[in-house]
């Protein structure tokens, strides 16, 4: 068992965890934030990524006890005041999302690629996503929410 | 008022799913719950010899181990296939007991042989892992096409073989061969798909032993079912004791239809220990037991006339249905299949031979589109064929074949209401920039690239399934839909639906119905589904079938409420019924000043009583309260159409295929919401490529599955594919008042034809689904004669 000191969505936790556990069962079972969506067991599908100091992650494949003094920003601490961020807007606005499991980690990949390429082209947002599976949409809804979100940011 | 119907408005369900709000099996945690894991067979095909739990037992958290045996003592039945089909020599289909828990022998890899209960997950899968189990291995059966060659896995059913299905008239369709120019031959291989929604499956079961009442929750596209057959076949609980809730579900496409043995496990297993159960699967149990899809062995002959007409189709199909008949695996490469071999032309005869084989792979039962896909590839690939034997072009061949006049009667059972195959394949021509293909293709040659294109013009039946039209050809159960109008006091609105979404965005889609119907603004409805606590029962979503069945009784149920308003309405404005108008919202009575608001009248159904001065609203006889409900049996099936033309680049170094063009053009009938719809298509098509390019269920010799993971099993993800055109003809269906004929499966349909026909044409020979590079690649080296100019 480790202590961990760390924020998540701007609030300060500290917990005793299991060495073993993974940073996506922490912010689910431990911390009841179950917007972070599970969805294979081989870092493949992205739909776990929440932001670790500010980048990308696939929170299935990040041992929470690593996160010792870190920040963390999950899906649910996106919007600001209940007003979501124009990533979340974009999506809804350019149906970027059906049945909603893969959208947490989409969104939040999303969200790094525009702080890191503010103009990115749809190549280029095709190849950030490429590690985020989503079975509804064929991403088309996806790369023109990221589009527009990025016209908007 | 401006009309709903038609409308691109955002989906009301989207902001709880963007902020990490939605409420998934999974997010579900209840008070003092316990944690599952199953043992499965690592063997294709084995007989128990014994399950030795005492070591398992005594691992630390652990509460309950539970077998095959525990589930007999208690006499829990099986799961079930829904449609019997009948052979061709009039017996009854052959089917094996499929026991939730293993008995004596297990059937794939992945079968349930045990369930482990603990306190935590981790103590679960360690002590799982003690179970010990003995096993003399069999050797198994794997290969479709070998199936009926091979020993039989179950005693009784002789060449594994469940049924073998005719339709169509076979002397008339070799009379027919016999009297073309040229007979076109194909052998085909529709490939096994894992349909892989995003969120694994999941159940949870929860027994309250003081009330005697169960609550299920699972992972499922059709709760109501799965509470009737748990509850009339497997002996779970009754119905009335049992609720079944699939709360947010992550994606459905088909897998989700059905109960599985975990459902029925959990569920019983809280029983026994009165406490909550839960179960998630990892991504690999969902890849081992989720129901997989197509899986079809293909021989298809057509005749055809030197001036292109059609005289007849001869297929023949070996279809694997797995190691046991899941629900709707007998209906789907039968009565969901033969029709539709057809397609969207003019053929006067035609006959199908399906011979369904039981192998030790996983269960193959309906994935989006159901056997309409496997219809849709062999008669797409063929007539391709045909208009290359015939030196014609692929558009004017598919048009001198259409049907033409509606309705049409085909040979084989549809009878199709309304269409206009021209009007989409012209549209397509047009948006994708046909007459300049060759130019492109040119281009294409330049940068070493073998450009090809490839057509489906295509045609489904959707809106399963009209009661009439199926008992008349032996189908035995129809499935309508049911819907109630619920008005508040206060004027606002609760639709219940029969059907459940799980991404097709109904809580939009049917709010738009009710409000357009009633008058009432769209925040003031809400849509309630996915609960057999809530609304009446319902058949659930799959088959395209929510907007054109589910919709049309939701649209009843507000005529319904529309009539009792319009008695309530003259009663208050001292008229008769049939001088009200109902408008807008608003109940007006006819050369008058005079109405009430819909709101008004829901206030006062629900205030009857007299008081004073205030005398009572309703008028005699008239129930209070505003509620009404409608259940809806279809006339007849709904036939969408379309035409898809995909092109694509073949690096002829590499054997890599891109898409690099794609056109949809569809008639879907009434469109309700087209940002909707369109998001239908995108995300079928992709499935649609994912299966022609990329996708592929392999089990090695022994049974193993060898695509059990993202690593082994390839996903289409964003950077497979080019922007997507779409455009779309509308002749409404004749068979529901909406006029919708349904939209989800047929992206999943159109496309796999699509893309191959465009591999082929540019690779220059046949190349077999998934045209993976490698294959790709060596059907170029076999074939050097195609390359490219550069």
């Amino acid at each position: 068992m480790t202590v961990i000191n760390l924020k998540v969505n701007g609030k300060k936790i500290s917990k005793e965890i299991s060495d073993s556990i993974l940073l996506s069962d922490f912010l689910r079972e431990k911390l009841s934030l179950t917007g972070t969506h599970v969805g294979c067991d081989t870092s493949q599908c992205g739909a776990c990524v929440v932001h670790l100091n500010g980048n990308s992650v696939k929170s299935c494949t990040t041992l929470a006890a690593d996160c010792d003094n870190s920040e963390i920003t999950t899906i649910e601490g996106l919007s600001n005041n209940g007003k979501m961020h124009p990533m979340q807007e974009a999506f809804k606005k350019n149906h970027g999302l059906q049945c909603g499991f893969c959208t947490p980690g989409m969104v939040m990949s999303a969200v790094d690629l525009l702080k890191k390429n503010k103009n990115p082209n749809e190549k280029e947002i095709r190849d950030w996503l490429e590690g985020n599976i989503c079975r509804c949409t064929g991403y088309q809804g996806i790369v023109e929410a990221v589009k527009d979100a990025a016209s908007k940011v | 008022m401006v009309s709903l119907i038609g409308s691109k408005l955002e989906r009301k369900e989207d902001k709880r799913f963007l902020t990490g709000k939605g409420n998934y099996t999974a997010d579900i945690n209840l008070v003092n719950q316990t944690y599952a894991s199953f043992v499965r067979s690592p063997h294709a095909r084995a007989k128990i010899n014994k399950i030795d739990i005492s070591k398992a037992e005594k691992s630390p958290g652990v509460v309950k181990i539970l077998t095959g045996e525990d589930l007999a003592k208690d006499k829990i039945g099986g799961l079930i296939a829904g449609w019997k089909i009948v052979s061709q020599d009039g017996k009854d289909m052959k089917v094996p007991p499929h026991p939730p828990l293993a008995n004596d022998t297990v059937n794939y890899v992945g079968d349930h042989v045990a369930i482990v209960i603990a306190e935590t997950l981790e103590q679960a899968k360690n002590a799982a892992d003690l179970v010990n189990v003995s096993y003399k291995i069999k050797k198994a059966v794997v290969n479709t096409k070998e199936a009926m060659n091979s020993e039989a896995i179950y005693e009784g059913i002789e060449k594994n073989l469940c049924f073998d299905f005719l339709l169509g008239d076979k002397g008339k369709t070799d009379e027919g061969l016999s009297k073309s120019d040229k007979i076109i031959k194909l052998d085909l291989i529709n490939n096994r798909l894992i349909p892989n929604a995003m969120e694994p499956r999941a159940s949870i079961g929860d027994y309250n032993p003081s009330s005697e009442q169960l609550t299920l929750y699972t992972t499922n596209q059709n709760p109501h079912l799965t509470r009737l057959v748990l509850s009339a076949f497997s002996a779970i609980a009754p119905e009335h004791k049992f609720r079944v809730v699939a709360p947010d579900v992550g994606g459905g496409f088909g897998s989700k239809i059905y109960p599985y043995a975990e459902d029925a496990v959990v569920a019983w297993a809280s029983k026994k220990i009165e406490r909550p159960v839960k179960w998630v699967a990892e991504r690999s149990e969902s890849f081992l037991s989720d129901c997989h899809g197509r899986d079809h062995v293909t021989h298809v002959e057509l005749g055809v006339k030197n001036d292109g007409k059609i005289t007849a189709l001869k297929v023949e199909t070996i279809a694997n249905i797995g190691a046991y008949a899941s629900l709707f695996a007998t209906v789907t490469p039968t009565y969901l299949y033969a029709p539709l071999i057809l397609g969207l032309y003019d053929i006067s005869a035609a006959s199908c031979n399906v011979k369904a084989v039981f192998t030790n792979t996983a269960p193959v039962d309906a994935y989006r589109g159901a056997g309409r896909p496997e219809a849709t590839f062999l008669i797409e690939r063929i007539v391709t064929e045909a208009a290359k034997e015939i030196g014609m072009d692929q558009a004017e061949f598919r048009k001198k074949n259409f049907i033409k006049k509606f309705p049409h009667q085909q040979c084989l059972v549809h009878n199709i209401d309304s269409g206009d195959y021209s009007a989409h394949l012209e549209k397509a021509l047009e948006i994708s920039d046909y007459k300049n293909f060759e130019n492109r293709r040119s281009q294409s040659s330049k940068k070493g690239k073998l450009r090809g294109i490839g057509f489906s013009t295509y045609i489904e039946a959707c809106g399963i399934a009209p009661s009439a039209v199926v008992m008349s050809i032996g189908a035995g159960v129809g499935l309508w839909e049911s819907a109630e109008i619920r008005f508040n006091a206060t004027g606002n609105v609760s639709v219940f639906t029969g059907s459940h979404s799980h991404g097709q965005g109904h809580e939009t889609t049917f709010a738009q119905i009710v409000g357009d119907k009633l008058g009432v603004p769209i925040e003031n409805i809400d849509v309630v589904h996915g609960d057999t606590d809530k609304g009446p029962f319902g058949m659930g979503t799959y088959g395209s079938r929510s907007l054109a069945v589910g919709g049309t009784a939701i649209a009843k149920a507000c005529d319904k409420i529309v009539e009792k308003g319009k008695k309530v309405a003259a009663h208050m404005l001292e008229g008769k019924p049939e001088d009200i108008e109902f408008k807008a919202g608003e109940f007006v009575l006819k050369n008058s000043n005079k109405k009430k608001t819909i709101g008004e009248i829901a206030f006062a159904c629900y205030l009857p009583g007299q008081f004073g001065e205030v005398k009572s609203p309703l008028p005699a006889g008239v129930e209070p309260g505003l509620k009404e409900t409608a259940f809806y049996d279809p006339i007849n099936f709904s036939f969408p159409a379309g035409t898809h033309i995909c092109e694509v680049e073949v690096d002829e170094d590499t054997g890599e295929t891109k898409v690099e063009k794609y056109t949809a053009v569809d008639d879907f009938g009434t469109i309700i919401n087209p940002m909707i719809v369109e998001g239908q298509v995108y995300g079928g098509i992709a499935q649609g490529v994912g299966q022609a390019l990329y996708e592929n269920g392999h089990y090695d010799e022994s049974g193993q599955l060898t695509t059990a993971s993202y690593m082994d099993y390839t996903m289409p993800r964003a950077d497979n594919f080019p922007q997507i055109k779409l455009g779309f003809t509308s002749t409404p269906a004749t068979s529901n008042p909406l006029g919708a004929k349904g939209c989800g499966e047929a992206g999943a349909i159109a496309a796999p034809p699509a893309v191959m026909n465009a591999v082929i044409d540019a690779v220059g020979t046949d190349v077999s689904m998934p045209a993976t590079a490698e294959k790709v690649w060596k059907a170029l080296k076999k074939n050097p004669s195609k390359k490219a100019a550069a």
